[in-house]
This record gives C-alpha cells, structure tokens and sequence, in this order.
C-alpha cells in the first residue's frame, strides 16, 4: 500500500507479478479508505484476507495503515518500483499531491542519494491543480492543452498563491491558454530540475507518481532537464509496486 | 458569494489643514501588489489620503486611489507640485514625477508617523514582507525581504479568511480568543496550511483555535526574517497585516518586544505613500 497524501494506491502480488492494483481518494478517513480498498482488491481477485502472507505500506500515511504492516520509506519505494520495471534506471522522479522525490539508485534498485520538497506547493501537483483552476480548464485537458503553445512566456513568480494571480492577469492580457499552459509547467518542471540537480542528475531516469501522467509535465521536464524520461504504464503504482516488492525479494533471498 | 478577503476601502481630509496657505503641496502613490494608497501632504502636514484595492491595471489604480484622495477637498491633481510613485506597481503612475522603491518610503514614513527613534521597520504587504532597519533621519542602513512566498503576507491571510467565511479584519480577535495558543501549523505554505487547516475542523478544533495555529505559524515565519536582519528598538510595524493583532502580538511574543501602537489614529499602511509625499517635497524643494 502506498497511502499518499491525496489518494492511496494498493496492490496485490503473487511472487513477482501483479495481480491487482487500484487507488481511492484518501478523503476524511485515510484508514477507512485504505480499508475499504483493500477489501475490494481481494474481492476483485476472488481472495480472502487470510491469503495475504504479507503487507507493506510506505506514503507519507504509512502508519495510518489499517492492518499490521511493516514498512518503508517511500525512497526505497520509489526506487525499488522503478528498477523492477526499467533495470536501466539509475535516477527516479516522483512527483506526487503534495510533495516531490529525486531518488539516485545502483543497478540493483539500491539508493545512493536522494532529496525531497515537501515545504511548497509550488513543486508538486496541488501546483498544476490550483494552476488548472485559475485556468478554468480541467486538470486532464491542461497537459495536452500545453503541447499547443506556440510561444514560451515565463512565470515571474513561484509561489502558487501568487502565480494564481499572475495565471489570472496573463488571462486578461489576452495570453492564449495554451501558452498558459506551457508556462505552468516549465515553472513546476525547473523546480523539480533544481531538486534533481541537487543529487546530480543521471541517466536513465524515470518519471513516476500522478504527475507524470500529465504529457505537459513530462514535455517541460524533459527540455528542462535535456534527458527523455522513462514514463511507466501505470506511474502513480510504482511506489505500492516497490513495496510490494520488497516483501517478494526478501523471501527469495531467505530461498537461497 | 460573501467576499470574506475584503477589506475596507476608505479615504480621509485631515482637518485643520488649509492647503490653500502651503508653500509645497506634495503627493506620494504606492501602487501595491494588492491595495494602491495615496496621501497628500500641505508643507510637513498630511492633509489627506486613501487606500483602495489594486486593480488589473497599475495606472488605473494608482489615478483612481489619487482622484479619490483629492475628492471633496478642493484640491485638484494639478495643485500638487510634485508626485513620487512607490510601491509594486510604481513605474505605472502616469502623473509621477519620480519612483522611489517601497523599501525607502516604508522607512522615511515611519519616520514621520512614529518619529526619530524607530530603528527597525517590519512592512507587511500584500504579496511580500520586508524587515528593514533605519537610522534617525528614516534613512534605510539594511533591509531584508521576502516576496517569494505567500506565506507572512496579506494574500496568504486573505486565503485563509476565505476559507474559514471571516471577514478578515475579525481573523486577529478572532485568533486571540483560545484559552492557550495550539501548536503552529506545522507547514508555511499558504496552500498546504489550507489543507492543514481543513484536517484541524475535521478534527473538530474550534474555528477560533485554528486560526491561532495559523497565526502563530505566521508569526514564526516572519519573527525569523527579522531575527536575519536584527531588531532594535524602536520598532514598528507597517503594511496592512499590522492591523492584524492575532499576529502582531504573537510576533511581539516571540521577538520579546512591542512595536510601537499605530499614532494620530494613523493607519500603518500608509507609511509608504506618506514617505513618497515626503520625497515629493525634497525633490520639489531641491528643483525650485
């Protein structure tokens, strides 16, 4: 289980494969919505709760979890989650609700270095949200949106609250919405370069978290940064899948 | 939908003033990020000013805030010899016959307002918040600013006011009336401590009780913006968040020492336009 701050993502794993996943809203009750979950997964996969030998649960709500779980850190996560599915990887980025990730990580989903923003919303996806907003646009329509743009205007400001204001006036200058658009996410994509930068950026690099499911964001971070980025099927289950994991790896190495 | 964030506009006429006798009649805008102020000065007197929010245009604003000082008093945009604009927004005052950055007004008006003995000077505006030191004269020796963050400024109270339906000027008192203050809201920035301040009513804290969490986190933000630029007495406090007591005395708390009450009835949000009007006068005086 990776409870985030916005929604919780579990997943069930037969050795190494997995057989189901799915997320909520975290809502109220972080550990009612994990439970209610949970529950569904199983139901889905015709399994009862005694046929789960083990849980793990990382996110920032990790000891909310409504079961007896042992856990760990959403780094190790992150960086397990990515190796399994690109054995290339050596750097992950994780751009979540409410806080970002840089992981640095040896070819066997080992973490070298990492570092997080977690004190702003500015870098992380309550930015593109609030930014969407003030927009008047979806929040699924305003990464296509800005592969539209046809100029690059910057944001002079940062902070989230102010760029609200600054999105509103670049409104009634006329500035298409697609320009808009771009800007927000080059914004959020320096930011998250920057914290990148800070560990030193290494190739391969994958994207993961709900961010990265917004082909704007992903278009910004990459020019940003000059590297192509791995993007995962499903980007926000890397975190539950690297948990997962490190059950299934532990019990393989007991094996041999 | 009730407007929770706004504030009341106003304007005023100094009275005992007669303008008509003054040797240099002299005016200073500050265009802010969000209200626009104007005061006008007959010689060494202020005689009347305004304050009123800031539109989408800086011109606008800054003719607008300036007719509404001038309404009723007789006194015409031509009358005043020279204008100095301040502020955010000041190279779009059309009539100005100089800028001055906000920092400078912000010391030489609270020179004026408080007197010579104000040595440090806490601006807390709208979009930004600068801790400034001053000498005698309200000359600036050092200044320190934050204007990348809402957090410690009057956007991130105006949001908070939004979200908890209070009309802003009631958030202080109503911050103050908790029997011991909770613990700060453990995150600055105004859109985490939006959800933060959620979660605490979810919990069901008192509206009350979570604005003194909010408070107080404000506080510390910028009590540590002062501490970088040092505090000495005697200290001040201007920019329309000094009208918020829930801060100003948690700030005061922390900094172990009082700023100055606001004097003649004065609002501290008009130190910077006051002090551009003061620049106005020299830059007239030095030309004529």
């Amino acid at each position: 289980m990776d409870i985030g701050s916005r929604n919780v993502k579990a997943l069930l794993m037969v050795d190494n494969r997995t057989l189901s996943e799915g997320q909520t809203l975290c809502g109220f009750d972080q550990k009612a919505a994990t439970e209610k979950l949970v529950e569904d997964l199983l139901r889905e996969s015709n399994l009862s709760h005694s046929d789960i030998a083990h849980i793990v649960a990382t996110g920032v709500g990790k000891n909310s979890s409504p079961y007896p779980a042992s856990e760990i850190t959403m780094v190790s996560a992150d960086a397990l989650g990515s190796n399994f599915l690109f054995p290339s990887a050596r750097m992950v980025i994780d751009v979540g609700a409410e806080n970002s990730l840089v992981v640095r990580c040896t070819e066997k989903g080992k973490v070298i270095d990492f570092a997080e923003s977690d004190k702003c919303a500015a870098g992380s996806g309550t930015f593109i949200e609030a930014m969407a907003r003030a927009l008047e646009v979806k929040l699924e329509e305003i990464g296509p949106l800005s592969l539209k743009a046809k100029n690059s205007i910057v944001l002079n400001t940062q902070c989230t609250v102010f760029a609200e204001s600054e999105v509103v006036s670049l409104i009634h200058q006329k500035v298409s919405k697609a320009d808009i658009a771009r800007a927000i996410h080059d914004s959020i994509a320096n930011r998250i370069a920057s914290l990148a930068r800070r560990i030193r950026i290494q190739k391969d690099i994958v994207l993961v978290g709900g961010v990265a499911l917004n082909v704007g964001f992903v278009n910004s971070l990459e020019s940003t940064i000059g590297v192509e980025l791995l993007v995962p099927k499903d980007p926000e289950f890397v975190g539950a899948l690297g948990v997962a994991l490190t059950y299934s790896k532990q019990k393989e190495s007991g094996r041999r | 939908m009730k407007e929770y964030w706004r504030w009341s506009e106003y304007r005023r006429t100094v009275r005992g003033v007669d303008w008509t006798k003054a040797e240099i009649v002299s005016g200073g805008v500050d265009v802010g990020a969000v209200s626009s102020k104007a005061a006008l000065m007959a010689d060494d007197r202020l005689f009347a000013y305004s304050i009123a929010r800031t539109g989408s245009s800086s011109p606008d604003s800054a003719k607008k805030v300036t007719d509404w000082a001038l309404e009723g008093t007789g006194m015409k945009l031509s009358d005043v010899q020279c204008v100095v604009g301040t502020g955010y927004g000041r190279v779009n005052v059309p009539f100005a016959n100089r800028t001055i950055t906000e920092i400078s007004c912000h010391a030489r008006g609270a020179n004026y307002i408080w007197g010579p003995m104000v040595r440090t000077i806490l601006d807390m505006g709208g979009q930004d918040c600068k801790a400034i030191r001053s000498d005698r004269n309200g000359k600036v020796t050092a200044f320190l600013m934050n204007d990348r963050c809402a957090a410690g400024t009057g956007r991130g109270v105006e949001v908070i006011a939004d979200l908890m339906s209070i009309p802003i000027e009631e958030i202080g008192p109503a911050s103050l009336n908790v029997e011991k203050d909770p613990e700060p809201i453990s995150t600055t920035c105004v859109v985490f401590a939006k959800s933060a301040a959620l979660a605490l009513l979810r919990k069901g804290w008192s509206k009350e009780m979570v604005l003194a969490a909010y408070c107080s986190a404000m506080a510390n933000r910028v009590a540590e913006l002062l501490r970088r630029v040092g505090v000495e007495k005697e200290f001040v406090i201007t920019g329309g968040i000094s009208k918020n007591i829930g801060i100003v005395k948690r700030l005061e708390r922390i900094m172990g020492i009082e700023a100055l009450p606001p004097k003649n009835e004065l609002d501290p949000a008009l130190a910077g336009a006051i002090g551009a009007a003061l620049f106005a006068r020299d830059f007239y005086k030095k030309r004529a």
